[in-house]
């Protein structure tokens, strides 16, 4: 699977984030910390973007720096995809 | 500030009115008539299986320092995990470390005020605790009912079985840090001047749901704080100095006290996120001092808020510009059990300049 996660991202960001400025305003590598984004408003935009990407973030990227802009988040999910193709879900093979 | 608004009617209600209607559905849950007859009726924690939270359970060392603290009368067995009252030894140690700090704050000219244990429900929703902490808060809940709703409370209560179902939240909760009562306090006075103030605000009791047979982690306790309210860099600039104060002060009771960067009991995988930003950030500092875990356990902590409180509660300056906050609390009871550990239990016993910082003035 290698679809371009970031608009999907965008969209759970302009529902979710709280942010004060509207995300088309926002490059993929602006800090969304410093476009307002509060901690409090990052665990939502966590726990919706497992929703969103049916996944689940590993504790060690439970972190500030994974969700401060679109591409770290993007990065994130694109390691965790890897990880799970990387299971043996289908057998091991293709 | 919309946080002392109120929307409740029923306020002018006060006193023996038997037949004040019954309360106010909740909106949630099963409409219309009630699946079991009155008696019949169970309470939400029979319903869950459980009347009791899960409670931790202590360690040895853990165990057998408990035991001495209750043979010796310096703690006084409650029954309930975490919950003790305290012998006039335990008490004195307290008063003179609570002293102790007052004569290091001389130096802040702080303000002092006192709160009760508990404080506005409304305060502790404004300031967002329910989403960081819900499962160390408290809050107090009173019957609301008629007669024969009491009737059927007190059979139950006689019986120690679950009389929750006829109990409904009141205006207030458990005071869960000792600072909080201080930030809606000062906003309401207006603006600040330009330096900003500190607050003593003394050593108040706490509440946290967290019962647990290890003595140093306790349900009710007193934490000695200070606050401090201002400009940015100002706030930034006492907390980091009192952090090295309060090192030296805990050094100077002869206890092995460390400093580190820490983050609270955040709940949940969130609270893990919320967790780590606050280590990144260093917006909580620890003295830390072996007690009986095999890791130190903190008794002091220094917390740089940014504008969180003040952006809560409206605190403005003066001349314009950012208010910051900041606090620092002892935790009281973990510096009596630190001392007690490190000196022995007998504290007639303990080194005379320690005894001096504690009693001498």
């Amino acid at each position: 699977m290698n679809d371009d996660p970031r608009p999907m991202i965008r969209s759970v960001l302009a529902e979710r984030a709280g942010l004060p400025v509207d995300v088309d305003t926002l490059s993929d590598d602006a800090d969304l910390f410093a476009a307002g984004m509060t901690s409090h408003a990052s665990v939502n935009l966590m726990l919706a973007l497992e929703d969103a990407f049916n996944l689940e973030f590993p504790d060690q990227m439970l972190t500030r720096g994974v969700f401060a802009s679109i591409s770290a988040i993007a990065a994130a999910i694109a390691e965790l995809s890897a990880t799970d193709a990387a299971l043996p879900q289908d057998g091991g093979s293709r | 500030m919309g946080a002392h608004d109120e929307d409740s009617p029923a306020q002018g209600e006060t006193g023996l009115d038997h037949r004040r209607p019954p309360p106010r559905p909740l909106g949630v849950g099963l409409p219309g008539p009630r699946a079991f007859a009155l008696d019949q009726r169970r309470g939400s924690a029979y319903r869950s299986g459980k009347l009791m939270t899960e409670v931790r359970h202590a360690t040895s060392a853990e165990a057998s320092f408990r035991d001495e603290l209750l043979a010796r009368g310096l703690l006084i067995e409650s029954g309930v995990p975490g919950l003790y009252g305290r012998g006039p030894a335990f008490e004195r140690i307290r008063r003179g470390f609570d002293m102790l700090v007052t004569r290091e704050a001389e130096a802040d000219a702080a303000e002092s005020l006192s709160f009760p244990p508990l404080l506005p429900r409304r305060h502790l929703e404004a300031i967002g605790y329910l989403s960081s902490f819900p499962h160390l808060a408290g809050t107090v809940f009173g019957f609301e009912g008629s007669e024969a709703d009491a009737a059927v409370q007190a059979q139950r209560a006689s019986r120690h079985e679950d009389w929750s179902e006829t109990q409904r939240m009141t205006e207030v909760a458990l005071v869960p840090a000792a600072c909080y009562p201080v930030y809606p306090a000062v906003a309401a006075r207006g603006p600040l001047e330009q330096d900003g103030i500190v607050v003593d605000a003394g050593g108040g009791w706490v509440f946290r749901h967290e019962p647990s047979e290890d003595p140093t982690r306790l349900q009710a306790f007193h934490q000695r704080e200070i606050v401090r309210l201002g400009p940015p860099s100002a706030v930034l600039a006492w907390r980091d100095g009192w952090c090295e104060r309060g090192l030296a002060l805990l050094r100077g009771l002869g206890l092995d006290a460390e400093r580190d960067t820490a983050s609270d009991a955040f709940f949940g995988r969130g609270g893990r996120m919320l967790a780590a930003d606050q280590q990144e950030r260093q917006l909580k500092f620890e003295l830390l001092v072996p007690i009986t875990g095999e890791e130190p356990t903190a008794v002091a902590s220094f917390n740089y808020h940014h504008e969180h409180f003040a952006e809560i509660f409206g605190l403005t300056l003066a001349g314009g510009g950012p208010v910051h906050t900041a606090c620092l609390g002892f935790g009281q009871e973990r510096v009596v059990l630190a001392l007690l550990q490190a000196h022995g239990m007998d504290p007639a016993a303990w080194p005379a300049e320690v005894a001096r910082e504690l009693w001498a003035a």
